[in-house]
């Protein structure tokens, strides 16, 4: 189908009007109907990490568990935003990061879904790896200069000291995207001259 | 060597080979195999060679290393042909004697040949049991072929199926007889391989990419590497017919870092396909061109997952992207890009050559033709085996596998890797195919199959697997890396001793919205070894959590080792050999272990005489009180045990 035709898919029982190419996030927020979001930013490319935004979708008998972010409006297609399934996995994905990253954002979101405490261990990182930082630096600025080492549960962000110590100092913009706080509050003060690899956000979570 | 530049040239090279060969007999050695050269096969093909050449028989016989023969147990395996003698466990000083003793004087060196049950030896290959319930269709000519030779393979009929499709056959009935074969994936989800290869060539786009996974990742699994190793031209014959079909002129190889072997014989084997005129332009005549390149991945278990691997040969990070687009249509750089496993590929030429019928006529309803499994842990036969879709798991196990290691019970075997699942005894006579694995709560994966026997703890497997997990995961999605940590640290305390009622239900609850909100296929199985050793052996995780016991005895935490006094004869080996001083006790006196100084190595249990048998392990009880310092032992001489 061509790029910026019109589909339409029914979210929530309502009918809405979309364009091809956009997204089933898109499509709601514009017919005004919420879907929360952590790691999502309208600046930046779709991600799909966070899977908050997760939702049922139906097409010819056939329904699927997909996130709204990514998955493209499509013309017939039907979502359901708020079935008990997509609130279960909403509310134990909120129970898993506030185990690793307890912040007021976290916290109220999980509040919103009757969440007020986890049965899981804290394990704090207080990063939900969302990528906000990393993919405005990457595609917004274009510098670089914050990315992730590290796989699985070992996974994190630093800063690359060449490049931090000649930009970041006077840019910060990366810090108002921090859903957790936790980029502001431990970059506070920090120079970004004597960075090193080692001090990656996070760092304090064998202490914690 | 001149260009093949039709079908005729290859069929005249083919009978130039095989009538210079005519005359002579050739003995077979896996000797190139990764897992062949680690026991020692390079020494003894190079005897081999030596002890011919002195005895005067470098005329008459031709010694070859070949790949692996999937009998790992009894490697180095000497194979004389065409008897098909099979020598099994040689060692360089055997050689002189097989020499002079078969090949001069056409005998067999008893002692070489492998012991079946009663002590009964077994002169030729076919007739031990390991190989005797084996289909080898795939694998089998692993054993006549010297991968780094393109000659053995063109001899055995090697590229004949790709002439037929590039001369007599257009890319849609290649197409039509793939998808009529119903070929599913090999690499683990069971796709069928001709509809995606039909998505592919329907997909818009005029660059397209065919590509070999040969990211073969799970523990213990080892079927692609000795395949791409051991007939590195049967899996690219099977990617240029796949190309051809699907309208590809490029593909890639990606294969892992740690098989160096395999990329080694890979690259050989594509310059001598290049030299044969079959890689390259206009091959064999036909107008088709094809480049393959190999990419070599930097061994992370997630970039076997299609959109990872498309993003790692682009040369970003190995991780899944987010897209509900198959890489069929947008892969690599975005073209459509058709990925098949290894052993899904060297299926092809297969199915050309001997046709669709051939091929349904092996397998069952849904699954057809054989599988490869790599059958390893507690099972005596471990190595590589071959058989038809839907061979139960006890004839794999008993009638190929040769039952469970020391007499032991059998209790669970896990097929798929991390991706799979725990499956128990009750269904040992399961058939093996792809929908009755997934209907268990496994999968087939790539085909690892790992046996255990009842010293095995079940909440500690599914806890390896998770660990496994937690450092292969790409991190990136939040159910997945977090879903994965909390899921490792329920299992460690379980394991620990310290779980607590609730713990099985928040482990089923959390599973259940990692499988269906992961990212990718990892994260989407990872749960997979927790649910399926909670539905099979739900009591043994009840005996971890409520009596602080583990069955098995594997978790060090709920188990110590206690010394029975009557039973002791204070032979102080036991205090000899623990590594942390922890048992006391002198001449006569009975031996006491320290309960605080201990470290549950076990070291106690397995050096006790067995005629005493006086260490024995607990768990679930507590250790009961030692004998007051000083106390004698009572002697057992002349006491019947």
């Amino acid at each position: 189908m061509k790029k910026g035709a019109s589909v339409t898919l029914t979210i929530d029982g309502k009918e809405v009007r979309a364009k091809t190419g956009m997204t089933i996030l898109e499509a709601a927020r514009k017919a005004g109907i919420y879907i929360p979001t952590l790691c999502h930013n309208d600046k930046l490319e779709p991600y799909g990490a966070c899977r908050i935004c997760t939702v049922e979708v139906s097409r010819n008998k056939k329904t699927r568990l997909v996130t709204a972010c990514v998955y493209p409006a499509e013309d017939g297609l039907i979502v359901k935003t708020d079935t008990p399934r997509v609130i279960e996995i909403r509310k134990m994905l909120l129970e898993l990061m506030l185990a690793s990253s307890p912040s007021k954002m976290i916290e109220d979101l999980a509040r919103r879904y009757g969440v007020t405490k986890s049965r899981f261990e804290a394990d704090r990182t207080n990063c939900i790896l969302c990528g906000q930082c990393v993919r405005y630096c990457n595609e917004v600025k274009g510098a670089n200069a914050i990315g992730f080492v590290g796989r699985g549960t070992e996974r994190r962000v630093v800063f690359f000291p060449e490049i931090a110590s000649t930009v970041c100092a006077s840019c910060r913009e990366c810090f108002s995207l921090c859903p957790t706080g936790k980029l502001p509050s431990e970059t506070d003060g920090v120079s970004f001259t004597d960075l090193t690899l080692e001090d990656y956000l996070g760092a304090d979570r064998r202490s914690v | 060597m001149a260009k093949l530049k039709t079908l005729a040239d290859l069929t005249q090279k083919r009978q130039g080979i095989l009538s210079k060969r005519a005359e002579k007999r050739y003995v077979a050695i896996n000797s190139s195999g990764t897992c062949g050269l680690s026991s020692g096969s390079d020494k003894v093909f190079q005897a081999l060679g030596e002890e011919i050449g002195k005895q005067g028989l470098s005329g008459q016989v031709e010694v070859r290393a070949t790949g692996c023969l999937g009998f790992c147990e009894n490697s180095p395996i000497v194979m004389i042909f065409p008897e098909s003698i099979c020598y099994t466990k040689v060692k360089p000083e055997d050689v002189p004697e097989i020499v002079d003793q078969t090949l001069v004087g056409g005998k067999l060196v008893e002692r070489l040949l492998y012991q079946g049950e009663n002590g009964k030896r077994i002169a030729r290959e076919g007739d031990i049991p390991f190989y005797k319930h084996q289909s080898r269709i795939v694998f089998g000519n692993n054993r006549l072929i010297d991968p780094k030779s393109i000659e053995d393979y063109i001899a055995l009929g090697g590229y004949s199926a790709l002439a037929k499709a590039l001369v007599e056959m257009s890319p849609e009935g290649v197409l039509d007889t793939v998808k009529k074969a119903n070929l599913r994936g090999r690499g683990g989800g069971g796709f069928p391989a001709g509809t995606k290869w039909e998505t592919t060539r329907n997909a818009p786009g005029k660059t397209k990419y065919v590509i070999v996974n040969a990211d073969e990742g799970d523990p213990g699994a080892y079927m692609d590497r000795s395949l791409l190793e051991g007939n590195p031209h049967s899996v690219l014959e099977g990617l240029i017919i796949g190309a051809y079909a699907i309208g590809a002129h490029e593909g890639y190889v990606y294969v892992r870092q740690e098989y160096p072997l395999a990329v080694e014989n890979l690259t050989i084997a594509l310059n001598q396909a290049r030299q044969y005129g079959l890689l390259g332009r206009n091959i064999l005549g036909s107008g088709f061109s094809f480049e393959v390149t190999i990419h070599r991945g930097a061994g992370a278990f997630v970039s076997g997952e299609s959109s990872a691997l498309m993003n790692a040969i682009e040369g970003r990070v190995g991780e899944p992207r987010p897209k509900y687009i198959r890489t069929a249509v947008s892969g690599v750089r975005e073209k459509p890009s058709n990925l098949n496993n290894v052993e899904t590929w060297a299926n092809v030429p297969l199915i050309i050559d001997r046709g669709a019928d051939w091929f349904t006529g092996i397998g069952t309803k849904g699954s057809k033709g054989t599988k490869i499994f790599s059958l390893v842990g507690k099972v005596n036969n471990t190595g590589l085996v071959e058989v038809p879709m839907g061979m139960t798991l006890r004839r794999i196990i008993y009638d190929i596998g040769g039952g469970i290691k020391q007499g032991k019970k059998f209790k669970a075997v896990q097929t798929g890797g991390p991706s799979g699942g725990v499956l128990p005894e009750s269904l040992l006579d399961l058939p093996v195919d792809f929908d009755q694995l997934a209907e268990a709560g496994s999968m087939m994966g790539s085909g690892g199959m790992i046996v255990m026997d009842e010293d095995s703890c079940m909440v500690d497997v599914a806890r390896y697997f998770l660990d496994f997990l937690s450092g292969e995961s790409c991190g990136k999605c939040v159910p997945c890396r977090e879903g994965i940590r909390q899921m490792l640290r329920i299992l460690n305390r379980i394991c620990e001793g310290e779980g607590k009622s609730g713990d099985i239900g928040l482990l089923e609850e959390l599973s259940a919205v990692v499988r269906d909100s992961s990212l990718c296929a990892l994260g989407q199985t990872a749960p997979n070894p927790v649910l399926s050793t909670i539905k099979y052996f739900r009591e043994e995780y009840i005996a971890h959590i409520e009596q602080k016991r583990c069955p098995a005895g594997v978790c060090k935490a709920l188990v110590s080792y206690y010394i029975v006094p009557d039973k002791c004869q204070a032979c102080q080996i036991c205090a000899r050999e623990c590594p942390v001083s922890a048992i006391s006790g002198g001449k006569n006196l009975v031996h006491v272990i320290d309960q605080g100084k201990c470290t549950k190595c076990g070291t106690c249990i397995e050096v006790c005489p067995s005629k005493f048998d006086a260490v024995v392990k607990l768990s679930g009880k507590p250790v009961p009180a030692a004998p007051p310092p000083g106390t004698e032992v009572t002697r057992s001489r002349g006491k019947k045990r």
